[in-house]
């Protein structure tokens, strides 16, 4: 076996066990790893197809800006949110196999029985203009110059459409520092809630201080960790 | 090496990825699953351009790569503000368009 054939069986592999575990990890973080593992895998597959370019461009556009975009957006969304078994279609789990294993055998059957070709290698190509880089830009910048400038205004309509739908209208106005401080006068705690019980016992935020009669003060808590009896019952439905 | 290995991989892959878009509930796992078949593409594009021995492949897929990137932001702007309206990431939640 010669080594562009072992790296090609590795990464291969590979590849498909990060897109098979972006398939059926339920939460939506393991997914993105599981997507970043087999672009990384691909990457490495550009390197044997004599694409270093191409290759150093997909590290650094998906595993590196791409990914890291899902990541954070996922952290926008909740990281918790995965996904519900339950199916809302009825039949469409065994509809979807049927159809992923009919489509991949198309292609599949049709790849294998109709195109047989000779495999010229990049030598000459990369070579012509001194290297992959050299070539490329001499394509880009020649042939294909005019859809790199559409390339541009595409990639500028989608900054500036992500910046239109990101973009929360304010309905309410700006409280100014007088309304607040009259809220606050009005309200039953002028004074700052209590501090967390951090340091006493344990060194966590979601530890309440203990009162002087030894009970624990939930508003010494920032929000997202109070426990009332409702949200104790919501959680619980949430977790299941 | 046999390059069709390389065109049956980039099937194999983009059959998943189009499995993940069909099976799959939340909207941004259906987004990555449409970046594996994206990948997938310029997984060909890049093995075609080295069985016939001119750099075009590679440079349509940079470009699949530039479109990707552009679909991503959009997509994900998307996402977020159907996230913020509906306080979920799930396909079905967004369905005000069906009937």
């Amino acid at each position: 076996m010669s080594g562009e054939s072992v790296v090609f069986w590795i990464t291969g592999i590979f590849a498909v066990v990060g897109a098979l575990g972006m398939i059926v990890s339920r939460k939506a973080v393991h997914s993105a790893l599981w997507v970043a593992f087999a672009m990384v895998n691909l990457a490495i597959l550009y390197f044997t197809l004599e694409a270093p370019f191409l290759a150093t461009t997909q590290i650094v556009v998906y595993t590196g800006a791409v990914m890291m975009l899902f990541l954070f957006v996922l952290m926008i969304v909740g990281v918790d949110s995965s996904d519900s078994l339950l199916e809302t279609l009825k039949g469409q789990r065994l509809l979807a196999i049927l159809f992923g294993l009919a489509f991949g055998a198309l292609l599949i059957s049709a790849i294998t029985s109709t195109i047989s070709v000779r495999n010229n290698g990049l030598e000459v190509a990369n070579g012509d203009y001194g290297g992959n880089i050299q070539g490329l830009a001499h394509l880009i910048f020649g042939r294909y110059l005019l859809a790199f400038e559409v390339t541009s205004a595409l990639l500028i309509t989608a900054a500036l459409g992500a910046m239109v739908l990101a973009h929360r209208e304010r309905w309410t106005p700006r409280k100014t520092h007088i309304e607040m401080s009259k809220e606050r006068t009005f309200s039953n705690q002028v004074t700052p809630l209590p501090n967390p019980g951090v340091l006493a016992r344990h060194n966590a935020v979601d530890t309440p201080a203990l009162l002087p009669d030894g009970s624990p003060s939930q508003a010494s808590l920032p929000v997202q960790f109070r426990e009332t009896a409702q949200d104790s019952d919501n959680s619980k439905e949430v977790t299941s | 090496m046999n390059p069709n290995n390389y065109l049956i991989l980039a099937a194999i892959l983009f059959t998943i990825g189009a499995f993940g878009v069909v099976i799959r509930r939340n909207a941004i796992i259906v987004f990555m699953s449409v970046e594996m078949m994206l990948n997938a593409a310029n997984l060909a594009f890049a093995s075609a351009a080295h069985t016939t021995g001119s750099l075009d492949g590679q440079v349509i897929a940079f470009f699949v790569m530039v479109v990707a990137a552009a679909e991503v932001v959009v997509g994900l702007a998307i996402i977020v503000t159907i996230f913020r309206t509906r306080r979920s990431a799930s396909i079905d939640e967004a369905n005000l368009l069906k009937y």
